[in-house]
């Protein structure tokens, strides 16, 4: 079985009719997943254990809709007695003893653990190249980047080999992935998710979401695992909704904001066509599409890296070989330990990081490049939700271009950074904010940015559930899935 | 060419809490090595810390105490630096807003009052602990995490005297709050000092020199008087000195150079990004200062006011908030106030030097104290057998009352029962009687061993010597 | 501009040690990531309030209660080199603590 033509729903109606069983259902997908690892390299490990769990479902009885449904877990989420590396060298021996809650609510419900998705190393990066374990690669064109940092997680929901994968999006992880590969993403709003038990990259930009082909199964998971966590103090104590119950197509009346400033001569004309055709869909459905301007969108990437970093420099300082992950050889004293298993356990873009948020943080920077970067990002924070005040729903391109090749922008790391221009906003204010297909340019996939207000993940689900009925991009078989077939 | 001598001192005391400040792993000295530990305590990747709230109470408790200010807008600051007892790298303080400031404390050295300012109060996690064997190090983090209050002084003192004084009002002031045990021996109080000397009539600080390893207050009188004389000597011979952190050395009572600091540390402080911005309610700190228990001060005024101790007595009284504590809930039994302070100075003191144990490591209830010593008052009992009875309560938290009774230890003081027997000891000592009346005082004292001897040491002495007499008169 | 020697600076802090032939690289690397980041000063901020908190909470306390989520055993799991149920490491040369 593949997953190019099912839904949560369709599969949980065959599980409860037991015209298949989660072990059946699992083992198909274990074996479609290995059998495509060698050209996408999505996992980092492949739970096999996962048909005995499916068996156990099997055995207490279908229940809720998540029950016997396999789903994929980012490498960075902490699972219980199953490594999670983080992508990283320095994790790479690293057994948790405990796992994250949103992992522990999927359990809850049922849900199959798959195995843990490839990722940029510490979710650091667009492209899912500075993983330890090598790039993934683009469900559409093995020779493309899958995105990152979520890029595992978005080969294996495009190529149909899960139905639903947990990401992170700290500046974009599961949105520009979900872009570049053709499926829906969903960073909800911060404090919407518990980050008890996620590898930590930047604490006040990180969250946890979704991705998946379709909406409505996306608002399943994301559901599922939404809520207010003792283990988190961040976490907010309103009520989950029931997003996939109240989705609603209907556009009359959404007002659509458009950023002027999303328009600009970076963006790739074929991406711009494809996200403009996306919003004339809109209109047509009854939606008002304005355009409104965000002038401190100039800066967001400097706030964002200066931000992101400084927190990860922090973050990060654990890693230092004394309890856990890598450690050294052959050093003579404490300080050595420290800096060889930092030195040998860390990449390149991971210690570029921790070096330019160490310098933001350090005395004498502090006040011109942190404390400055937070200040302005009240100033952004202010204007978008100044716009929010106004309009619904704050739509644009998800990234500058498509799914770029393996190799390109690797060795540019600020070429990489300016990337993540279009999506870091929502992180910056904490925004929820999703990636909906909206259709090709040159043969590879564009996504659709819609952005909401604080808590309002109904309205992006129900515009992107609106374009999703519209174009039925899920129809869609990857292009390279097609040439192997 | 004299000298000004400016002393600050920090001092880190140990809350005593159930669990650690940001995580709920159980705080307890002298656990099995790293058995008080979970993911948080080891800076697991994916922990985030939570706010123990009976932590910033005591810490407010303690704020308050001290007459301080209470921030009403705070948040967490994370302190950065490299150490392997501490696991995330950084530790979870107050830098920016901490949680008190502003306070004060009253100092008496030579019979000179003084107010010693406090710059600041917070609340911070400790870190694990190091040990070195051979050319390995070892680390337990059953300490981690375990919540502190640091507090920072002005830079108000002027003599290793006035910081000595400081710390024993300190200490005092903190372990009338119930808030910590603030023990140097068991380090849930550590003190670093500052000090810097100038020529006197200079507008211009001196350098300042750190002084740590510090274990007594004692060691830190000790160290800053050799400081002093130490920068003196050097400054007199035009000499410079160092912005330096110097060791004390118990044995010889001297400071040596630990390191030169080459300026400031950079510990590149920032909000906890992990843990939310915190609104410490008016109504809460109200609450916490009404629960405040009565300070030393108070204590030893209402002793020597409304229950007419001597000032001295008083004094030893508040020394320890036990010490009050079992005073004042002994009143509460309506024994005389002046004979319990007088037990607990005398025999009860006595005791816990002997054992050298604290008064609540004893089985004596301050009930049971009040209550012996209402048997003394009333005649039940001889001053003689209430050693006994003292000895068998504390030892094994008898009730006295009873226990007398089983034990046919109560004083026979009724006349009816003691007069028979005292004249038919007269009636057997001619010789005595004789002796009385030539004048000879020392007969009283054979007659009442006699009468002492035929009641097993049971009789009223006062009883007996007031029949005595009125016999003997009469014969 | 970031020079080399503030580079250094900031790996000695950050733990970190880069080498002779990398560390050009890098240095130039970050000098241009910093020079971006300093476009920042042409921002207005005066009498703004810095964000550094998200979410919409504020004063989430933990009641006081004492609780045991691990056995030791599971902690030292993941530890390189044990003793005694200690964690051991190489020596610690300087010895100062510091808190
Ligand atoms: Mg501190
Ligand atoms: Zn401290």
């Amino acid at each position: 079985m593949d997953y190019l033509n099912q839904s949560i729903d369709s599969l949980h109606e065959q599980l409860v009719n037991k015209e298949i069983t989660s072990e059946e259902l699992t083992k198909e997908t274990l074996q479609r997943i290995h059998s495509k690892e060698d050209k996408l390299n999505a996992f980092v490990t492949i739970n096999d254990d996962a048909t005995k769990d499916a068996a156990k479902v099997d055995a207490d009885g279908i229940k809720g809709r998540l029950s016997g449904i396999p789903i994929a877990v980012k490498d960075n989420i902490l699972t219980k007695g199953m490594l999670t590396t983080a992508s990283s060298k320095i994790l790479s021996n690293f057994m948790p003893i405990y796992s994250a809650t949103v992992f522990e609510k999927l359990n809850q419900a049922g849900a199959i653990n798959l195995g843990k998705t490839n990722l940029d190393e510490f979710a650091m990066g667009s492209s899912t190249e500075t993983s330890y374990y090598g790039t993934s690669h683009n469900a559409w064109d093995h020779t493309k980047v899958p995105g990152g940092s979520s890029g595992g997680s978005a080969t294996t929901v495009a190529t149909g080999d899960a139905i639903a994968a947990l990401g992170t999006d700290t500046g974009g992880s599961i949105r520009q992935p979900s872009s570049f590969n053709g499926i829906f993403g969903i960073k909800p709003t911060y404090g919407r998710v518990s980050r008890w038990g996620v590898v930590a990259f930047s604490s006040s930009l990180d969250e946890v979401g979704v991705m998946s082909k379709r909406v409505e199964d996306s608002a399943e998971v994301l559901q599922t695992i939404a809520g207010h966590d003792d283990h988190d103090a961040t976490t907010s104590e309103r009520e989950v909704t029931d997003w996939r119950a109240n989705l609603n197509k209907d556009m009359h009346g959404i007002k659509i904001a458009v950023p002027k400033e999303f328009w600009h001569e970076g963006t790739d004309p074929k991406v711009l066509k494809t996200i403009d055709e996306a919003l004339d869909t809109y209109k047509k459905l009854g939606a008002t599409v304005e355009e409104i301007s965000l002038p401190t969108l100039k800066h967001a990437v400097e706030v964002y890296y200066v931000i992101a970093s400084s927190e990860a420099s922090s973050n990060l300082q654990r890693y230092d070989g004394v309890r856990y992950g890598y450690r050294a050889k052959d050093v003579k004293n404490i300080k050595q330990l420290f800096v060889n298993s930092r030195s040998e356990g860390f990449g390149d873009e991971v210690k570029r990081r921790i070096m330019l948020g160490t310098f933001a943080l350090s005395a004498g920077a502090y006040d011109a490049y942190f404390k400055k970067a937070a200040q302005v990002r009240t100033i952004f924070i202010n204007e978008l939700n100044d716009v929010l005040s106004k309009y619904d729903l704050i739509a644009g391109p998800v990234t500058t271009s498509t799914a770029f090749g393996i190799g390109e922008k690797i060795d540019d790391p600020l070429a990489m950074y300016m990337n993540d221009i279009l999506t870091i906003p929502a992180n910056l204010a904490g925004l929820p904010a999703a990636s909906v297909p909206a259709g090709l340019a040159d043969g590879m996939p564009v996504g659709l940015q819609l952005m909401a207000k604080q808590f309002d993940e109904q309205s992006i689900f129900n515009a992107a559930y609106a374009l999703q009925e519209e174009n039925k991009f899920y129809q869609q078989i990857p292009t390279a899935l097609k040439e192997e077939d | 060419m004299n000298f000004e001598t400016t002393i600050g001192l920090e001092v880190h005391v140990e809350l005593k809490t159930n669990s650690k400040m940001f995580s709920p792993s159980p705080v307890a000295y002298g656990a099995e090595p790293n058995s008080n530990t979970n993911v948080i305590d080891f800076g697991f990747p994916g922990t985030l810390p939570s706010v123990n709230k009976g932590g910033y109470r005591l810490g407010v408790m303690v704020a308050l105490a001290l007459n301080a200010n209470i921030e009403q807008h705070t948040h967490f600051d994370r302190k950065n630096y490299f150490y392997p007892d501490n696991p995330k790298a950084f530790q979870l303080t107050q830098h920016e807003k901490p949680l008190g400031h502003d306070g004060w404390l009253e100092i008496e050295v030579d019979g000179q009052k003084k107010k010693i300012g406090i710059e600041e109060l917070h609340v911070e996690e400790d870190a694990g602990k190091n040990t070195h064997i051979g050319g390995s190090s070892f680390v337990d983090l059953n300490r981690q995490g375990t919540p502190l209050v640091e507090i920072v002084s002005k830079a108000d003192m002027h003599s290793p005297e006035e910081a000595y004084a400081y710390l024993e009002k300190l200490r005092q002031i903190v372990q009338f709050t119930g808030a910590s045990d603030v023990k140097m021996e068991e380090g849930s109080m550590r003190v670093d000092t500052n000090i810097s000397i100038t020529p006197v009539g200079s507008d211009k600080l001196g350098t300042k020199v750190e002084l740590k390893n510090l274990n007594s207050f004692n060691h830190v009188r000790t160290g800053l008087a050799y400081e002093e004389k130490r920068q003196a000597a050097i400054l007199k011979q035009g000499g410079e000195i160092g912005q330096e952190t110097r060791r004390f050395d118990e044995k010889t009572g001297e400071t040596f150079l630990m390191r030169v600091k080459s300026g400031a540390d950079d510990y590149r402080y920032f909000p906890e990004p992990d843990l939310p911005s915190f609104e410490i309610d008016p109504a809460w700190v109200k609450e916490i200062q009404a629960d405040l228990p009565e300070p030393a001060e108070n204590r030893r005024a209402r002793y020597i006011n409304e229950l007419g101790i001597p000032e001295y007595d008083a004094g030893v009284l508040t020394d320890t908030k036990e010490m009050s504590d079992f005073f004042d809930e002994a009143v509460k039994y309506d024994a005389n106030p002046k004979l319990i302070s007088n037990w607990l100075m005398g025999e009860v003191n006595g005791y816990l030097n002997d054992k050298k144990v604290g008064l609540l490591d004893t089985k004596l209830t301050p009930e049971h104290l009040a209550k012996m010593i209402n048997l003394i008052s009333d005649g039940t009992i001889s001053s003689k057998i209430a050693k006994k009875v003292f000895k068998e309560t504390i030892s094994n938290g008898t009730e006295p009352e009873t226990w007398v009774k089983d034990k046919g230890l109560v004083q026979e003081s009724d006349p009816a029962v003691l007069k028979p027997m005292i004249i038919d000891v007269l009636d057997n000592n001619q010789q005595s009687i004789d002796d009385f009346k030539n004048g000879k005082d020392r007969a009283v004292g054979f007659l009442v061993g006699q009468i002492m001897k035929q009641t097993h040491g049971q009789a009223n002495p006062k009883v007996v010597n007031k029949i005595l007499m009125e016999e003997l008169n009469s014969r | 501009m970031i020079s080399k020697d503030e580079v250094l600076h900031v790996a000695e802090l950050a733990n970190l040690k880069f080498k002779d032939d990398e560390i050009d690289g890098f240095v130039s690397q970050l000098d241009k990531i910093v020079t971006i980041a300093s476009n920042l000063s042409t921002v207005d901020t005066e009498g703004i309030e810095p964000t550094y908190h998200m979410g919409d909470t504020k004063t989430v306390f933990r009641p006081d209660k004492g609780i045991h989520t691990q056995t030791r055993e599971e902690m030292l799991e993941n530890v390189p080199e044990t003793q005694d149920n200690l964690i051991k490491v190489p020596t610690i040369v300087d010895k100062e603590d510091d808190e």
